[in-house]
């Protein structure tokens, strides 16, 4: 396609393709047409300007404008928006100092509980009676919670790797993973002898972060309920912690730092010689991966309102784990790729085929299927829901990806190395 | 203190029980690792495919009426035989797909595909038993001459079902112990666990070998599974994590790629754990109890790593394929 005609052809792609799912509210394919215009907006070779120009339109305009008809979309960009940070910040992890971390999600798990507990009144449990009555915080504690779990959740992935750091890779997978049911285990059993998580029963109601631009809207006459307002304002929350991520991404990756971890990824001892303090480097990369799940875990307990540790298994750990190697360890688009599509995968494809499927059972249609004879579909076993078997996708997509494709869709532009 | 001291004799059983399982599980690892330095990720789920192997084949004979008539001991040499055969077969299968060609490249690469095959198994046997069953939560069945006690002394029986896990696992341990030290095969899993290059120089088949080992291991897996599901009666696919990482622990506690370290290990950790079930709530006047047992060998490991890397029997380990 010549130059000229690929910015109108684009624009005429996201227009129908809102105006799709505009249309059809129930439709999974509508919406991801829509998704897949900000893929297409990666790859066409156009001016950054324009890209970007357009990038912002689908996300900032016309997402929004889909999910104030249909508060479905909200959910699924949010939890497309939570799972894209999770992978960035791993892919820091895994992909830039080549450490395999399968305890991701214990700092996401620390992230959320730090709000869960003071954000609402489980810490009245705990904390002495004179003080008592002060939870939950108000809602404008969010944001510094908020700041205040990069430096717990930092913390807490420095003090991990203080000590295991000087591991070999593999065992140094076993470790974390062995910290991150330590930490579920924890959460589960901490509702005695004081009640610091109330166990696995969870937490509930969490604090929401606040809406201080409401008066805004009301001074321009702009009457929204609470209750609609929330879906957006999460949804450029984790809009704009995804677009802080990047950016600091971006920033480490291309500075001393960065080219440390890479340095490290390829050949510690080489490294080392060259004077790469190789502990302080991994220690920083830990933290700051740490950090940045621990924040989104803030996120997602105020979005969720209520969390117990069944949120956090090691499960979600490989899920993350799934979404950076099939973007391509190390690659920041990748990683938001890897994200994008397996989150939808789970989501939206998963779920609507199981949908299907049940459809198809309670029809009691009958297929006649050559050999095998009639088979009716009444018949087909309830077990059989292609939404309970993301273990098996995630499992093949790994070992498939790792024989045919180790460096992921899209690998880091400087890669190609060994 | 005195419930403590009441208590002690099932403590010992139940932790000498767990232990030989952990350690007839922990030789997988280890085997496999001594000769690929590899961690195995997906043996956790060999050892769930013996529990299975095992319940189908006793529903099995239940349904065709064998159960009753046939001679408990060839029921139970049926099912173990069957069990560790598949296991060790599935095993090799997983390591001629998703390792053999990865071998050579980063450690790290073959170590995520056994996460992936590890993952896919779970499912690949829930979706086998829901189509098959309709349920993948399988209850064995009782076995009459296994449901008996012992009498040792006045007070103190012990149940069949926990004495056929002792003799098994230690006739299984004396027959690895020959098999390895004693016999050529043994010699030359030994010789690339050792040096992979100059065994293969010596006319050692290198792969074969690692097949067989992985077979090996995988039978072993396979024989605890069985014995697991004998022992605690219900399976499910997803079951296997948490023996399969103890079972891990144990091998790095006894030294990874040693093996009669995981033998020991397997026994110190099935120890401590029935120990901390046990006495971790008396001890803390109820603060904590048995739900602290996972925790307590996952710190367990954590500090094992961090003060003796090498484990109680290891020998150093070699950085050569870092």
């Amino acid at each position: 396609m010549s130059a000229a005609l690929v910015v109108p052809g684009l624009c005429l792609y996201i227009a129908v393709s809102c105006a799709l799912a505009y249309i059809f509210p129930q439709s999974v394919l509508a919406f991801l047409l829509v998704e897949a215009s900000l893929l297409l907006l990666y790859y066409v070779h156009i001016s950054d300007r324009v890209k970007f120009l357009l990038g912002g339109l689908v996300l900032l305009v016309l997402l929004p404008v889909l999910g104030f008809s249909n508060a479905y979309y909200f959910e699924i960009a949010i939890q497309i928006g939570i799972f894209v940070a999770l992978a960035l910040g791993l892919n820091i992890v895994v992909g830039f100092v080549g450490l395999l971390n399968l305890g991701f999600v214990a700092f996401y798990a620390i992230g959320a509980y730090l709000w869960a507990v003071f954000g609402s009144p489980q810490a009245n449990n705990f904390v002495p009676a004179i003080m008592g009555g002060w939870f939950p915080l108000s809602a404008n504690w969010f944001f510094v919670f908020l700041l205040l779990s990069i430096v717990v959740g930092g913390a807490a992935g420095a003090l991990l790797g203080l000590p295991v750091l000087r591991l070999r890779g593999d065992y140094l997978a076993i470790v974390t993973l062995g910290f991150a049911e330590v930490v579920r285990a924890l959460v589960n059993n901490l509702d005695k002898p004081i009640n610091l998580t109330n166990g696995p029963r969870g937490i509930s109601p969490i604090s929401k972060p606040p809406l201080f631009f409401k008066p805004l809207l009301e001074f321009f006459g702009i009457q929204v309920s609470d209750a609609a307002l929330y879906p957006m304002y999460f949804y450029f929350l984790v809009l704009l912690l995804v677009c802080v991520i990047i950016l600091v991404t971006q920033r480490l990756e291309n500075s001393r730092v960065g080219r440390a971890w890479k340095a490290i990824r390829e050949d510690e001892i080489a490294a080392s010689a060259m004077g790469v303090p190789v502990v302080r480097m991994k220690l920083l990369g830990f933290a700051v991966g740490a950090s940045f799940a621990s924040a989104v875990g803030v996120l997602f307990a105020a979005k969720q309102v209520f969390i117990n540790p069944e949120s956090f298994t090691f499960m979600e750990s490989i899920g993350v784990l799934a979404m950076v190697i099939l973007g391509g360890m190390g690659s920041v688009p990748g990683a938001i790729l890897g994200a994008t599509g397996v989150t939808i995968l789970n989501l939206q494809l998963l779920k609507g085929l199981s949908l299907w499927l049940n459809g198809l059972r309670q029809s009691g249609a009958v297929w006649s299927i050559p050999l095998l004879g009639d088979l009716s579909l009444a018949n087909l076993p309830a077990q059989f829901e292609p939404a309970k078997y993301e273990r098996m996708i995630f499992g093949l997509i790994l070992i498939l990806m790792m024989i045919f494709r180790p460096q992921g869709i899209l690998p880091p532009k400087q890669g190609a190395k060994k | 203190m005195e419930i403590a001291l009441e208590i002690l004799p099932q403590v010992l059983l139940d932790g000498i029980v767990l232990g030989f399982m952990y350690a007839l599980i922990a030789l997988g690892y280890t085997m496999v690792y001594g000769v690929l330095e590899f961690i195995n990720f997906a043996h956790s789920e060999i050892f769930v495919l013996g529990s299975f192997v095992g319940v189908e084949v006793l529903l099995l004979l239940q349904s065709a009426g064998l159960l009753a008539t046939l001679h408990p001991a060839l029921i139970l040499l049926l099912v173990i035989v069957t069990g560790m055969t598949i296991s060790g077969l599935a095993a090799m299968t997983l390591e001629r797909i998703a390792y053999r060609p990865l071998m050579g490249g980063p450690r790290l690469v073959a170590l995520i595909s056994a996460i992936g095959a590890s993952f896919f198994l779970q499912d690949a046997l829930r979706l086998f038993e829901s189509l098959w069953r309709n349920t993948f939560y399988l209850n064995y069945p009782t076995l009459d001459f296994l449901d008996r006690n012992l009498p040792i002394t006045a007070s103190l029986t012990i149940p069949v079902k926990s004495l056929l896990v002792i003799v098994t696992a230690i006739l299984t341990l004396l027959g690895l112990h020959f098999f390895v030290n004693r016999t050529r095969m043994g010699m030359a899993i030994r010789a690339v666990a050792q040096d992979p290059d100059t065994a293969s120089l010596m006319g050692v088949p290198v792969n074969r070998v690692i097949a067989l080992t992985f077979f090996v291991g995988g039978a072993l897996g396979g024989l605890a599974g069985v014995l697991f599901g004998i022992h605690y009666s219900l399976v499910n696919p997803y079951s296997g994590f948490v023996p399969g990482m103890k079972a891990f622990t144990a091998a790095v506690l006894g030294g990874i790629g040693n093996i009669p370290g995981a033998m020991v290990g397997g026994m110190l950790l099935g120890l401590l754990e029935a120990f901390a079930a046990s006495y971790l709530s008396i001890l803390t006047d109820g603060a904590f109890g048995a739900e602290y047992k996972d925790v307590v060998a996952f710190v367990v490991l954590i500090v094992i790593l961090i003060f003796r890397p090498k484990g109680l029997l290891g020998e150093a380990v070699r950085e050569s394929k870092a």
